[in-house]
């Protein structure tokens, strides 16, 4: 009876709300290419880790004070007196910084397999909107501990719209709600950071996925299944995104739960990179810190800052340095998406791409010496001629046939199995064989019989150009 | 190929030259379980530090139940006369008295061990010596101009610097010019408790949060297992 009570009830929904429909669509008969590999888990772990920040920025601001004589003192007070509270901080800073890491690697997955390519260009865009949505709300959300850095930072980076020339000083006045960063910049950063850009973020995931949904994923080999359809007009490519990319994603949150709480259990301020060590100073508007430098995610951006010798013309770059990114999909001119297929130009270009990236991030971390600002600017040129020289070395590129289905996947255990035959032959080949000394034996009549495996300096050489030429082949 | 192997040459340049900058600090190699060092450090920080420096984010009764001790041990033995256990380590300077004897006043030490770290404290507090420029008479070769006077003297002894020449370059030695109440091994064991002490203030939860990581670990793992051998099974049938 009971049951059945229940079956009405469902139904009686069901006829009055599509949720069966919209489950269908964007789940069960959603088809995702079978080839996916590991960079297609950033996706669903950047969803993970977006609840994770709302779960737990809700629970923080049950005990945040944001005021300016309060705010420090409350979130030592989530610390040390709220039940769990250090627990819920430390999964909200510590998802600060690992959203950015999941971001930056769900765009290099973009990047590598043309995911921003026709007909993609939509979600390209919505997906760089989320990016620059996801800055405000980490760079708000710094200044609410309203430690040295939080605030010093906050006015290094709101005086450069004073740069802007004519509105620019009253712009930065109307940013802040006050001459420097005060009470007020906290009020309605505190506001922007908990409800505006959340809510902004909320709906960009949404039109991303939607815009997602309605061209289908692209693949590592940057092929269109839906080509290639079966009698049900199924792609033949194809399987049902539930269940077998729900329970695929699933592993992927368990590995990547495991380096999260990895830090959050024993390496929470991560070196001074998750959480800076001036930021345990309470703000102090009297005692400008010696180095200010943002934190590790906004780096790379602060090096172009700094790399240009005029303040106005660094705004631009720095502001250029993400605008070229959304120009991506015009800027790319070669229609085979892939970096499978492509040549090595652009292997090597995106290469240095990371190069300069990881560089400048590194940069933006160390105090402005002339020497590092040198390297700054060499690399600043680097990240956007990869960007801005892209029509032209993109349009003469030598690219390699493009299959017309997805190419065989090999799973972990299959990897591992060939590893695992390799290993006893490589294992020979830098090592050799050679007699034990002979006096430590004391039976003379076993002295040639024993061996021992030494490191064999021909065999390792060998190994290693034979590597160094693999990678070599891999960027042609 | 020749772009990157510029850009390693002058990073390797870079470097060099930033690292040479940098303060050589002495290891403090404290141990937070060691609960007695914990306590030791506390009364030190009641007797010689908590006069100037509060600690305001902690509470006597905390010490109490992470050290493992009773209220009464804490109240006797550690905390000032009058204190209850429910107080906060303040101090009991005024922020206007304060302003006037030291031009500044001194900073609350709750967080200090997570801004500074350690090693720095630790070497910090080791390293004053006589310098008669300055108005407590005494400067530090960590933090030059520091304005804390050596709280620590009757102690350690007053200590001197010498600038020593090598072909590395030129050094501050400081040489202690006559023994304080305590020798040299009690100075450094006193300082490294309070150190220990300071650690342990800047994040009381710390020890537990290691503590509770390796069950969540230990079930991440196993998860991950479940969840892979899952995938596994659904999976079967793709190829």
């Amino acid at each position: 009876m009971k049951i059945n009570r229940l079956a009405l009830c469902g139904n009686w929904i069901l006829e009055r709300f599509p949720l069966a429909k919209v489950w269908e669509e964007h789940m069960t008969h959603y088809y995702a290419p079978k080839n996916f590999n590991f960079w297609y888990f950033f996706g669903s772990l950047a969803l993970l880790v977006l609840v994770n920040q709302f779960v737990t920025g809700i629970l923080l601001t049950m005990n945040y004070k944001p005021d300016a004589k309060l705010a420090f003192d409350s979130v030592e007070y989530i610390m040390r007196d709220v039940h769990w509270g250090w627990l819920v901080r430390y999964m909200h800073s510590t998802g600060a910084s690992a959203f950015f890491i999941v971001i930056y690697l769900h765009m290099f997955r973009g990047l590598m397999y043309g995911s921003f390519k026709q007909p993609r260009e939509l979600i390209w865009i919505f997906g760089m909107l989320l990016f620059v949505a996801l800055m405000a709300e980490a760079f708000m959300g710094y200044l609410l501990p309203w430690g040295q850095m939080s605030y010093w930072g906050a006015q290094v980076i709101i005086s450069l719209f004073s740069a802007i020339p004519v509105i620019g000083d009253d712009l930065s006045l109307w940013v802040r709600g006050d001459y420097v960063v005060s009470d007020a910049t906290l009020n309605r950063f505190f506001a922007f950071h908990v409800i505006s850009v959340p809510l902004v973020l909320v709906m960009l995931v949404f039109l991303h996925i939607v815009a997602l949904h309605e061209v289908g994923s692209n693949n590592p080999d940057g092929i269109e299944i839906k080509k290639y359809k079966d009698a049900n007009g199924i792609p033949l490519d194809g399987i049902p995104f539930h269940p077998y990319y729900t329970v695929k994603d699933v592993v992927g949150v368990a590995v990547f739960l495991v380096f999260f709480a990895t830090v959050i259990f024993y390496m929470p301020e991560m070196g001074g990179y998750f959480l800076e060590h001036a930021n345990f100073i309470p703000a102090d508007p009297m005692k400008t810190p010696e180095h200010i430098a943002p934190v590790w995610y906004f780096t790379p951006f602060y090096a172009i800052l700094r790399a240009i010798p005029d303040k106005f013309a660094g705004v631009i770059g720095m502001g250029g340095a993400i605008v070229v990114l959304f120009l991506l999909p015009w800027l790319d001119r070669n229609p085979v998406k892939s970096i499978r297929y492509r040549s090595g130009i652009y292997k090597k270009a995106l290469l240095l791409l990371v190069i300069s990236f990881i560089g400048l991030g590194y940069l933006g971390t160390q105090p402005a010496t002339p020497e590092l600002t040198l390297i700054a600017r060499f690399l600043t040129a680097i990240y956007f001629g990869f960007f801005l020289l892209m029509p032209i070395y993109t349009r003469w590129e030598k690219t390699k046939p493009v299959p017309t289905r997805v190419t065989e996947v090999h799973s972990l255990e299959e990897q591992l199995h060939s590893l695992e035959e390799q290993l006893p032959a490589l294992l020979e080949e830098i090592t050799e064989l050679k007699p034990k000394a002979t006096s430590e034996i004391s039976d003379p009549a076993f002295r040639s019989s024993f061996f021992r495996r030494r490191p064999n300096p021909e065999g390792i050489f060998n190994v290693m150009t034979r590597l160094g030429k693999k990678i070599k082949a891999s960027l042609d | 190929m020749k772009l990157i192997t510029t850009f390693l040459l002058l990073s390797t340049l870079a470097f060099g030259s930033v690292a040479s900058e940098s303060t050589h600090l002495q290891s403090a190699k404290i141990d937070l379980t060691d609960k007695v060092s914990l306590l030791r450090g506390a009364k030190h920080f009641v007797t010689y530090c908590l006069g100037c420096h509060s600690a305001k984010y902690m509470r006597y009764l905390r010490i109490a139940i992470d050290a493992g001790v009773d209220e009464k041990t804490v109240l006797n033995e550690i905390a000032p006369v009058g204190a209850s256990i429910y107080d906060q380590l303040h101090s009991a300077m005024n922020k206007h008295d304060a302003e006037k004897w030291f031009g500044t006043q001194p900073p609350d030490l709750s967080l200090i061990a997570r801004s500074r770290g350690a090693d720095w404290l630790y070497s910090y507090l080791k390293s004053y010596y006589i310098d008669p420029s300055r108005p407590f008479g005494v400067n530090n070769t960590v933090f030059e101009d520091t304005a804390m006077p050596n709280p620590l003297w009757q102690l350690q002894g007053e200590q001197h610097a010498e600038q020593r020449k090598t072909i590395w370059g030129d050094y501050t030695q400081l040489v202690l010019n006559e023994p304080g109440k305590l020798s040299e091994k009690e100075f450094d064991l006193f300082v490294k408790d309070l150190v220990n002490f300071l650690v342990y203030v800047g994040e009381p939860v710390q020890l537990e949060r290691q503590q509770l990581g390796k069950y969540v670990l230990l079930f991440l793992a196993l998860f991950t297992i479940i969840a892979y051998l899952l995938k596994k099974e659904y999976w079967r049938d793709i190829h």
